[in-house]
């Protein structure tokens, strides 16, 4: 998950406001409106023999056809001289219980089906799921029909046709979560916890697919209301004088044009019930399901919101062909506000190569992401500071500015080269169209560029592996083409967001030899996000380290590995082993960093930090200039002889 | 790509096969003798005898099965006693009129859910997206036998623009141009649900798919985002919205049920429930069999088309 | 140290796939592990390290019994894996899992997760149950108010501890980490390390150790095996292995890890392939990659010896020739 992702998806906090499932409904104003109409519904469908209705089965020849509202009956009568209103609650009372009935059999059928088949795997599961791929095989009402007409029409046998029909989804929706969970580690770990299978399946499996089985039941409810309506619609579910809604829609059919409200009202009925249902359903399922509660399925827009009260006034270095200061980016997710980046300061000389090290959740992707307006909005949005390339301020620019800068002066390269990768086109393609957004080449021109630019990044057989697809790479290749993809148009600057850090250490070398070759070769300045020191060391010139969204310290590698003045940076060199020195003790930092949306005052580091004092949590601490080309955001640093 | 197309054919076979199986076995649930069930209640024991001799009813489950079947491949599916002709004949006449229905309202939900899915992920939690979810969710959740009762009333008998049955007019039809002026109330009803089930998982998808890596590249590189929403975007979408199309396929076969009788289609459907009601369990049989046998190639079709977009999915 | 061995792993081999097919021949099949022979010493820790797709994890989950050798034996003290029942097995070896959070079930207090194997594996009563737990999450380090908590509210070191909590329940002998801090950042990397380290004297326990990061792998092993496609390629005490590595692969790991204040030693040329799975080479399997390849080495599979430290190589590094330069030293 790349950091942007995290901050956007904050884990739940502990002391969270008694966010239960009934105040999450009701803050989803539809869902709601659906489940008061559907609570109106069934209590009024229960409580039919207590209403003071007329006999839903008495007929009255004398009064047949009546309009609504004529003779006392409030929705008239039907063709029999039965009241409406009676037989519509005494209906809706059948068609709810056979729909309710038909899910439960089918939710409890199939979802045995499904955790048996996704558990057990293998044979077992080839057998089920082939047996439902049978169900499946026909179309859904068909097979149903089909049923009732061996069983015979009647209310009861709809209810099974409905049911085995429905037995598919269950199946093959409970089937695919199980078959997740069952190679999930902690099913793994319950097995060497000495737990049988029953008991694994009931205790560790089943409780995780609950949701979802509520959440497939709720969504099918009205669908089978419908279906057992159609059926009786058809006459083949409720048999006269019983009614459901289907039977009466059926029956005022017959006299479609000379009285249309018998058919008009129990249709509208079955539309306001399901619709209340299907809302009510997706409701529960928005509750459920937590990709959605995070809000995670909002769609991100093609550049970063910028809310900008005030911009810097102007750069401080200027040979820099990247600067960029006092940078804000905050993810705004309901009430809270992650303030992932907190005023950040950095420049870029021509062919340059600076390293943003830190933590995951420092700051750091964001920061990289925020230049050119690629971290995700909503919920992302830049609030401060400006970014300046060449002297023009990037924040300030229209989208469309923004639009050809990207991929031109300014190109990127991420982390998981699997998934940046578009995995239907061919990466010959996905480079030639780089070319292409930015320079007016013929196809034939841009093919002969992607060819030379695969073996700029040295890809073996650049030909053939043009019309390969990201999938049949290795991701040593596919980081090389994205790479290649990155220098189609001779960027100035190189945006890198951890791009060595999901390769194998003998492949991560030869792309950082790479990147360190082509840099020089080609002048580009390269922004590295990286975690790694040892990274670091490879191939930037200089260093600027994150904590909790700001910048504590700058200064070159060397000068920075010798010598880190923060005492952030030297717990943090401290704390990983180093290859070739086995006997270093390791020295943990104590705690754990502050989360953005809870930021202490002062200095972040200070609860971890064994020189702080309570004037570190005093006040903001400035990022001070110690030597040229060297700060750091401390009160109390390092002397050169505490250093180490 | 050759090799996984001949994989798939050869993989509809077993499928057929069992399709045979399910609807034999079905057909021998009938409680009480078949026989009887199929000459209804008023046969001569003579004629039930006669019936069960042929039908080999006197056998057992499996060797009946293996008969049945043997008839089936040289193309006897019996004969319907209320039509009095072979049920082979009566199926494939009235498929046709279904498939001109059924493909109609499939092309229209194809189109129109995907453009409605398209948008509506595009403009989230605007204006558009939040009128487009609205009459979805109607368009779900309304009857299509209502729905179809309600075009007839308010269309064809109010103003008059469409007839209101029937695939023909009686007198001096039979054209094509007469022929889609009967099509379009019935094409239109069928494809309102399934329109709305592909409108919404379509959504779904571009949503997850612009949450992709691959688009923050396709962004990164500069693309327009108009060619970021579409060939990016809409086509990896469609990987996962070509099987739930293939799905629909078989809802608007088996709705075309509700529509043909409320619209006096003379398509299959409406020929099921009339056999259903006169007992007529071998024009049932065939089909149930023939509609099922369309719907397993559509989805053949459907996998095809995915694994032509997806080059992952060639194993 | 005593060769005493605790667990011995004699000819192993797992393929995949390679079943039957329906109509005819075999499927396609993958020998994930081949022929791996390790002795794991009682008290020791045993590095294994190797790139993805080594198969350093399918080791891993047959030592712990969550999957089976389809060749060779494992005998645990003498008496084979497979006639040990899996409650028998899990009370001696057990397992910590690379992804902490995914370790533990989701809707399931860690007091209940933790409780599983008391009451399981060693039947324990409510009362001896509550009493072991507290000395478990102390043990590790953790409040014991913790224990009414969910997964999710948990950092992922903070979840680590939980699993090697839970690992540890049951008192086993053996604990196989499979990656166990590659999940974490790095500076709660070391707290979880530094804990290792501290139970293992404390409890007297034998680890096998699995990683891609070398210098986690140098820092806490006292003996280190090398893989490479599906095979130990080297195995040796741990500072002989980094200090003189003998096989062309064990040099490449070496020259290729990242440290601070190293530059960048190789080349950029992209010849990381590692060979077709489906159709394994003859020969040794990094020939392709190797300078020191010969005819030899296409026809002859080369293989380990006997001696404390051995590689699997026609042409090895021997302590005459010059050694890898090493960072900072």
């Amino acid at each position: 998950m790349t950091e942007a992702a995290a901050a956007q998806a904050p884990k739940p906090n502990r002391k969270s406001t008694g966010t239960g499932w009934f105040a999450l409904l009701s803050r989803n104003h539809l869902a709601l409106a659906g489940l008061v109409v559907v609570v109106v519904i069934v209590i009024l469908a229960l409580a039919a023999p207590l209403l003071p209705l007329a006999d839903p089965n008495a007929t009255a020849p004398a009064d047949r056809l009546l309009r609504p509202g004529e003779g006392g009956h409030l929705l008239g009568t039907d063709a029999l001289g039965r009241d409406i209103l009676s037989r519509l609650l005494w209906g809706t009372r059948v068609s709810l219980a056979v729909g309710l009935s038909a899910t439960v059999l089918a939710a409890v059928a199939g979802s045995l089906i499904g955790l048996v088949a996704g558990y057990a795997g293998g044979r077992v599961d080839n057998w089920l799921m082939r047996g439902i791929d049978m169900i499946m095989a026909f179309p859904y009402i068909l097979l149903a029909l089909a049923i009732v007409a061996a069983l015979g029409p009647g209310l009861l046998n709809a209810l099974y046709a409905i049911s085995v029909v429905n037995i598919p989804f269950f199946a093959r929706n409970i089937r695919g979560i199980t078959l997740g969970l069952s190679r999930r580690e902690f099913v793994d770990a319950a097995r060497l916890s000495g737990q049988s299978h029953t008991r694994i399946v009931l205790s560790e499996v089943l409780p995780n697919v609950l949701p979802v089985i509520v959440i497939t039941m709720s969504t099918t409810v009205g669908w089978m209301i419908l279906e057992t309506a159609g059926l009786s619609f058809l006459g083949l579910g409720a048999q006269p004088p019983q009614a459901d809604l289907g039977s009466m829609l059926g029956e005022g059919r017959k006299i479609l044009f000379t009285a249309p409200f018998v058919s008009i009202i129990p249709g509208l009925m079955i539309l306001v019930l399901v619709m209340a249902i299907n809302l009510l359903g997706d409701g529960i399922r928005d509750v459920l399901d937590p990709r959605l509660k995070s809000g995670a399925l909002s769609r991100p827009v093609a550049r970063t919101a910028i809310r900008r009260d005030s911009a810097p006034a102007d750069r401080r270095h200027l040979p820099a062909v990247l600067e960029v200061q006092d940078l804000q980016t905050q993810f705004h997710v309901k009430r809270r506000v992650y303030r992932a980046v907190g005023g950040v300061d950095l420049h870029l000389a021509p062919g340059e190569c600076l390293g943003l090290v830190g933590e995951s959740g420092s700051g750091k992707s964001v920061t990289a992401m925020s230049i050119m307006g690629l971290v995700p909005t909503p919920p992302g949005r830049i609030v401060g500071g400006a970014a300046w390339l060449n002297g023009a301020d990037l924040f300030g620019m229209s989208d469309e500015q923004i639009r050809r800068l990207r991929g031109a002066a300014v190109s990127h390269v991420f982390q998981d080269p699997l998934s940046t990768l578009h995995p239907l086109y061919r990466v010959g393609d996905q480079v030639i169209e780089a070319l292409r957004a930015h320079a007016p080449l013929t196809h034939r021109a841009a093919r002969d560029r992607a060819l030379d630019l695969l073996r700029l990044v040295r890809i073996p057989n650049p030909e053939e592996r043009m019309a390969a697809y990201p999938h049949e790479l290795s991701g040593g290749m596919r980081q090389r083409v994205c790479i290649a993809m990155g220098l189609a148009n001779d960027p100035e600057v190189l945006i890198a967001d951890e791009p060595t850090t999901a390769l194998d250490v003998t492949v991560q070398a030869q792309i950082l030899s790479l990147m360190d070759r082509l840099r020089q070769e080609r002048d580009a300045a390269i922004l590295f996000i990286t975690h790694d020191f040892g990274v670091v060391s490879a191939i930037c010139d200089r260093v600027a380290v994150m904590y909790a969204g700001r910048i504590v310290e700058t200064g070159t590698t060397a000068d920075i590995l010798a010598q880190p003045l923060h005492p952030y940076t030297d717990r943090l060199i401290a704390c990983v082993p180093v290859l070739g020195q086995p006997d270093r003790p390791l020295a943990a930092i104590p705690g754990r960093p502050p989360s953005v949306d809870a930021l202490p005052p002062g200095c972040a580091f200070a609860a971890r930090c064994p020189r702080a004092q309570p004037v570190c949590s005093a006040r903001e601490i400035a990022f001070e200039t110690v030597a040229p080309g060297r700060a750091v955001r401390c009160l109390f640093p390092l002397e050169p002889s505490n250093a180490g | 790509m050759a090799s996984y197309i001949l994989k798939r054919l050869l993989a509809v076979f077993p499928v057929l096969f069992g399709l045979t199986i399910i609807v034999f076995l079905i057909m021998a649930m009938i409680p009480g003798d078949p026989a009887t069930a199929i000459l209804g209640s008023y046969a001569t024991p003579e004629n039930v005898a006669k019936l069960n001799r042929d039908l080999g009813l006197d056998q057992p489950l499996p060797m009946q099965y293996l008969t049945w079947l043997g008839n089936l491949l040289h193309g006897d599916l019996g004969r319907s006693y209320t039509l009095n002709r072979p049920v082979l004949d009566e199926v494939l006449e009235r498929f046709g009129a279904t498939l001109v229905l059924a493909g109609t309202a499939l092309i229209l939900c194809s189109v129109f859910g995907l453009l409605a899915g398209v948008v509506s992920a595009v403009r989230q939690y605007g204006w558009t997206d939040k009128i487009v979810t609205f009459v979805v969710l109607i368009g779900i959740s309304t009857p299509s036998f209502w729905l179809g009762l309600l075009m007839i009333l308010f269309f064809a008998v109010d103003l008059k623009w469409f007839p209101a049955s029937g695939m023909y007019a009686i007198y001096g039809g039979g054209d094509l141009p007469d022929l889609l002026h009967h099509l379009v109330l019935p094409a239109v009803t069928l494809s309102v649900v399934a329109t709305g089930v592909i409108a919404r998982l379509t959504r779904t998808a571009m949503l997850e798919v612009l949450r992709q890596d691959y688009i923050r590249t396709a962004r990164a590189k500069g693309l327009t985002e108009r060619r970021v929403i579409l060939r990016h975007a809409f086509k990896a979408a469609l990987v996962s919205v070509i099987p739930v199309i293939g799905i629909q396929a078989g809802f608007v076969m088996g709705g075309a049920v509700y529509i043909e009788t409320v619209f006096q289609w003379p398509g299959i459907g409406s020929m099921l429930v009339t056999a259903i009601s006169t007992r007529d369990l071998l024009l049932v049989q065939g089909g149930v069999l023939v509609v099922a046998s369309a719907y397993v190639m559509v989805n053949l079709l459907a996998d095809l088309v995915q694994t032509m977009i997806d080059p992952r999915l060639r194993g | 140290m005593p060769d005493d061995p605790l667990l011995i792993l004699e000819g192993v081999e797992r393929v995949f796939g390679g079943g039957r097919k329906l109509l005819g021949g075999h499927a396609p099949s993958v020998h994930a592990v081949q022929d791996l022979s390790l002795r794991i010493r009682r008290g020791e820790t045993l590095g294994v390290v190797g790139e993805s797709g080594c198969g350093k994890t399918t080791v891993a989950r047959m030592i712990v019994g969550l999957d089976h050798p389809t060749g060779g034996a494992v005998t645990l003290d003498g008496t084979p894996l497979s006639d040990l029942g899996q409650k028998a097995l899990a009370r001696r070896i057990q397992y910590v899992f690379q992804d902490p959070i995914a370790s533990l079930n989701p809707r399931k207090t860690i007091r209940k997760s933790l409780e599983a194997p008391l009451r399981h594996l060693l039947g324990l009563d409510a009362e001896a149950r509550a009493a072991r737990l507290e000395s478990l999450l102390a043990a590790v380090n953790l409040a014991p108010e913790f224990l009414d908590r969910y997964p999710h509210e948990f950092s992922g070191g903070q979840a680590q501890r939980i699993g090697i909590a839970r690992a540890l329940a049951a008192e086993p002998a053996l604990l196989v980490l499979d990656e166990p801090v590659s999940a974490l950042d790095v500076s709660v990397q070391a707290q979880v390390l530094t804990l290792l380290d501290d139970l293992k004297d404390r409890f007297g326990l034998t680890y096998v150790f699995i990683s891609h990061d070398l210098s986690v792998v140098e820092t806490i092993s006292d003996r280190v095996a090398v893989m490479y496609f599906g095979r130990v390629v080297e195995i040796g005490p741990s500072r002989q292995v980094f200090g003189a590595p003998r096989h062309p692969y064990t040099h490449l790991l070496l020259r290729s890890a990242p440290a601070p204040g190293k530059k960048s030693q190789v080349p950029e040329d992209a010849n990381t392939e590692l060979p077709d799975p489906y159709n394994p080479p003859p020969g040794c399997a990094f020939r392709a990659r190797c300078p020191r390849a010969t005819d030899l080495c296409a026809t002859d599979r080369p293989k380990l010896d006997a001696t404390p430290h051995t590689s699997a190589c026609h042409h090895p590094h021997l302590p005459e020739d010059d050694r890898p330069r090493r960072p900072n030293s």
